[in-house]
């Protein structure tokens, strides 16, 4: 129900649409937006074959790792007469799965929180204030959203060994902070920009620093814009793997993701506990979702719309 | 008036010092994870260093860099050096060829959903609530499951053989492979633009379509003439941000096919399977091939802009 009753945020445009139409217009006029019957079976139909496509993949990945066999995905219809959570138990019981479980988590929250803290800071900056050097700013933002990822592996590695960073939290929050920061800062640069200046104004006249007014009035008005920064970063540590193989060396720093791309080599194919591992991992991201959905178009309108 | 300009030179001052302060984090962690490599990566263009001949740590030996300075030999022998078209250009036209079809999709289907979604219809928070999950999914838990679905006698092809269509070997198959990829990424990417897409809809001032329908403007023309125009700096922005993210799209073709599928592959995961996925590796081309993609999207954008200038201009 909370989902379908949007905030009034989240659809400024249909309000003086409903009044205008109840107001002052012939009754035949269809109002925008309510069509005829075809069209909304159509539009129905449209959205539940989306909606099962969107959902299929998920499904199914949930429903493999019910199976016991390791040949099992290949027999889908075989896993309904022997369902069962063992894979859980096993990949639960028999495995690194909470070290890596708490390992990613540590990572993931470390990165949304220094990530969308830099970002928000940067993004302030370049939506309130004029300084030299601004236009190089953004234009480096951009250029490192270009920046092919796995090219800069190779000099990363040699950079956090140099700063002895390998294997550690740190090293690895710092390199998920570069590359999630620069979207970050620019998204949150066009939320920024849609909050008024004369906040701004009002706290600097009532003695805030800058920072102050950022600390204590913008980032509270942010909070859309937040959400959605923190969801992306989140997302992004949460599920990346090459890094994470490449910098967390020994198998007690291994993330998630890491730690399940070993079952295929380790555990020769079996294929049963990386479908539960995954469901695993796609728990707490959804659960990320599920709080942040409400703020996704609102916040990704701003940073779109206006940047 | 004296006074004036020396509060103006302080608050300036003072407002730069934050400014700088505020941004002092980013460029910190930018400069020295992604600025360095980057001047290390030029640097490692013009020698010819593998792993055989870069200094590293063998118990406490310490053995030096022993590469040589090459000038732009690699850039010659990627560009046209005497098998630069199957290791360079094949790989180029499939990594333009697999851009263009998958911002294509992304944006039509993302436009197509976005616009049902703007609909005053029931459901509607649940439709959103379900087409903006693959978003949530992380990719290698997509990448996974799809596979387990393409794999031969997977699901894909069980449906295929339900409706007696062809199955195509999807993992195996070098043009399935390429659709296979496409399909993927297709699923990865639609929810960032309908979302984003939704959001500029509903920024659309309504009047707008009441004018416009009042004037008699059929469905079309509205869409034709207020949402297109409506929706543009959305449109620019998403548009540019797909292009650079599917262009260097590493984890869907990484994980989909491993190592296999050398055709499928595009210039990123071909520059990090040289770099770190064979013996000995060739950090010296794997860096000109970084370096070649960065450019390429550089001049992209650079065009990419002008020409919305342009636009801009001609409409007004």
């Amino acid at each position: 129900m909370t989902l379908t009753a949007d905030r009034p945020a989240d659809r400024p445009a249909d309000r003086p649409a409903a009044g205008a139409a109840t107001a002052g217009r012939p009754a035949k006029v269809r109002r925008r937006g309510r069509s005829s019957p075809l069209a909304s079976v159509l539009a129905h139909g449209t959205l539940i074959a989306a909606s099962l496509v969107a959902l299929f993949p998920v499904l199914y990945i949930a429903y493999i790792s019910l199976g016991p066999d390791d040949n099992d995905y290949l027999h889908p219809a075989k896993i309904f007469d022997k369902m069962t959570f063992a894979n859980y138990g096993k990949v639960m019981g028999d495995t690194g799965f909470f070290t890596w479980f708490g390992n990613s988590a540590i990572v993931a929250g470390g990165t949304t929180l220094v990530g969308v803290l830099i970002a928000a800071s940067t993004g302030y900056a370049v939506s309130r204030m004029r300084f030299p050097g601004y236009r190089q700013l953004m234009w480096t933002l951009l250029v490192t959203q270009m920046f092919p990822i796995a090219v800069l592996i190779v000099p990363m590695y040699y950079i956090l060994s140099n700063l002895g960073l390998l294997d550690s939290y740190s090293g690895l929050i710092m390199v998920y902070s570069a590359t999630t920061v620069p979207y970050c800062a620019w998204l949150l640069k066009g939320y920024f920009d849609t909050i008024p200046m004369e906040i701004d104004e009002a706290g600097r006249v009532d003695g805030l620093s800058p920072i102050g007014t950022f600390w204590r009035l913008i980032l509270p008005l942010a909070r859309p814009g937040l959400a959605v920064a923190a969801f992306y970063s989140f997302l992004t540590a949460w599920g990346e793997v090459a890094y994470a193989s490449t910098f967390m060396l020994s198998s007690d720093k291994y993330t998630l993701a890491v730690g399940l791309s070993s079952f295929v080599s380790e555990h020769d194919h079996q294929w049963q506990l990386m479908a539960a591992t995954s469901v695993l991992i796609a728990i707490p991201a959804a659960v990320v979702f599920y709080l942040v959905q409400r703020h996704l178009v609102t916040g990704l309108t701003a940073g779109a719309a206006k940047s | 008036m004296a006074v004036a300009v020396a509060q103006r030179i302080r608050l300036s001052y003072s407002k730069y010092w934050y400014a700088y302060a505020m941004i002092a984090p980013v460029v910190i962690v930018l400069g020295v994870l992604v600025g360095y490599p980057l001047v290390r990566g030029v640097y490692l263009t013009l020698t010819n260093a593998t792993s055989l001949n870069v200094g590293r740590q063998i118990g406490v030996n310490h053995i030096p860099d022993s590469f040589d300075f090459v000038g732009l030999d690699n850039y010659a022998d990627v560009l046209w050096g005497p098998t630069a078209y199957d290791r360079f250009w094949s790989h180029f036209i499939w990594t333009v060829a697999w851009t263009a079809i998958c911002v294509v999709l992304h944006y039509g289907i993302g436009l197509g959903l976005a616009l049902l979604l703007n609909r005053k219809m029931r459901g509607r928070g649940l439709y959103r609530l379900v087409l903006i999950l693959p978003w949530a999914v992380p990719t290698f838990v997509t990448v996974f499951s799809w596979r387990l679905m393409l794999a031969d006698g997977g699901a894909v092809n069980g449906l295929l053989g339900l409706l007696h269509l062809p199955e195509p070997g999807w993992l195996s198959d070098p043009l399935a492979q390429k659709a296979a990829a496409i399909l993927v990424n297709t699923w990865v990417g639609v929810p960032f633009m309908m979302i984003s897409l939704l959001g500029g809809l509903q920024s659309i001032p309504q009047e707008l379509y009441e004018a416009a329908e009042m004037d008699g403007a059929s469905a079309w023309q509205r869409f034709r003439h207020v949402t297109m125009p409506g929706l543009r700096t959305v449109s620019s922005t998403v548009v540019l941000l797909g292009v650079i993210w599917t262009f260097n799209q590493f984890a869907v073709i990484f994980l989909l096919f491993g190592s296999g599928a050398p055709d499928a592959q595009i210039l990123v995961t071909w520059a990090y399977r040289l770099g770190f996925g064979q013996q000995p590796s060739d950090y010296a081309q794997s860096a000109t091939y970084g370096i070649l993609l960065l450019s390429i999207l550089i001049v992209f954008t650079g065009f990419y802009r002008r020409w919305l200038a342009r636009n801009e201009k001609a409409n007004g």
